[in-house]
């Protein structure tokens, strides 16, 4: 099983553009013990609000069903890196919610069998 | 200068919405040098068209015309393109496809993290490209199955002159694959679960 204080979190973002040092206020990416990975799932808990960053606003707006860290950096046009950092805040605000990954290391039977099951529907 | 978004973010059309139900999500990672066929595998499966997620990596570099050869920083922007399967109700792969150099690496540690394995995509006429990648993923534990993308004007050679060229170990599934063949693609996927399956009923419990 694994262990959700793993490190998930992507070792990519020395340094960055000044752009995303604004839209992240400047704040540190998040630390090592981070739950996100770029197939964390994260779904909206509530409307986007007048409040909200821009950015973080437009995360809320497209998660009204599930999508992973990956698609909202996709649509967003934002490293995963700093998609992170936005969605530290709408998480601890409880705008969204996050599904974690299924557990890989060592994968339990049951799961490898329900992704080939999946995949011979394709 | 103006950071903020500019135009407004448009999201999946209605059709590319995961169901609501689904409540987690596994990955597989494609890996192979330029030009070998990551992105045609991973749209060749694809319920959606293939999304691009990108990166910005930090480099110290010295520039030609600098007087004093002083180093400077120069970003590079690494694209990676990811496609998805909805499995069922609950369950989702992502695919993400990445090139395999050298210097791309710095991409592998949060996409590798958690991954279920490894496709390693292998044009036969730059097998060279590929030693580096295997070797990698071995150091890191990453259980992969090679994949080689048959290009018409590529030598073709017996699977096993090339796993003696290219010393894979005999437990290492080699497969024949056509990227722009979605079934060719699917088997290549499904080539790495039955080798996860085998390892995951194989490999004692650690305790
Ligand atoms: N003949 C042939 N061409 C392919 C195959 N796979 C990919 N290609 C072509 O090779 C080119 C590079 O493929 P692409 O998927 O972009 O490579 P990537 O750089 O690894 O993502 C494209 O023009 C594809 O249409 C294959 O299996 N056979
Ligand atoms: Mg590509």
């Amino acid at each position: 099983m694994s262990d959700p204080e793993q490190p998930q979190r992507p070792d990519w973002e020395e340094g960055g553009p000044e752009r995303l040092y604004v839209i992240t206020s400047g704040r540190d990416l998040p630390d090592k013990r981070s739950p996100l990975d770029m197939v964390t799932l994260i779904v909206s808990r509530n409307e986007a609000g007048g409040s909200m960053q821009p950015e973080q606003a437009a995360i809320v707006r497209i998660c009204d069903y599930p999508l992973s860290v990956a698609e909202i950096s996709a649509y967003l046009h934002l490293p995963v890196s700093v998609i992170a950092v936005l969605l530290t805040d709408l998480l601890s605000n409880g705008h969204v919610e996050a599904r974690v990954p299924a557990p890989a290391k060592l994968p339990d039977v049951a799961l490898l069998e329900a992704v080939m099951h999946g995949l011979q529907n394709l | 200068m103006d950071f903020r978004i500019s135009e407004p973010v448009v999201g999946p059309r209605s059709e590319d919405a995961l169901p609501a139900s689904v409540t987690s999500a596994v990955k597989v990672v494609v890996v192979g040098g330029f030009g070998v066929g990551k992105t045609t595998l991973v749209g060749a499966v694809s319920e959606i068209k293939p999304l691009t997620t990108e990166e910005t990596m930090t480099q110290a570099s010295t520039g030609v015309d600098d007087i004093a050869g002083v180093e400077r920083k120069s970003e590079t922007t690494v694209a990676m393109d990811f496609g998805r399967i909805t499995l069922n109700d609950e369950l989702v792969l992502y695919l993400f496809g990445t090139p395999g150099q050298q210097r791309f690496w710095f991409l592998w540690n949060g996409l590798f993290e958690g991954a279920l394995g490894a496709v390693v995509l292998i044009d036969t006429r730059r097998l060279e490209d590929s030693f580096d990648v295997m070797g990698r993923l071995e150091e890191r534990g990453m259980p992969f199955v090679v994949a080689i993308n048959a290009f018409p004007d590529a030598p073709s050679h017996p699977v096993s002159e090339l796993r003696a060229a290219l010393d894979i170990p005999d437990a290492v599934p080699v497969i024949d694959c056509d990227a722009r063949n979605r079934g060719s693609s699917r088997d290549a996927l499904l080539t790495l679960m039955r080798y996860l399956h085998t390892l995951t009923t194989t490999t004692p419990e650690p305790w």
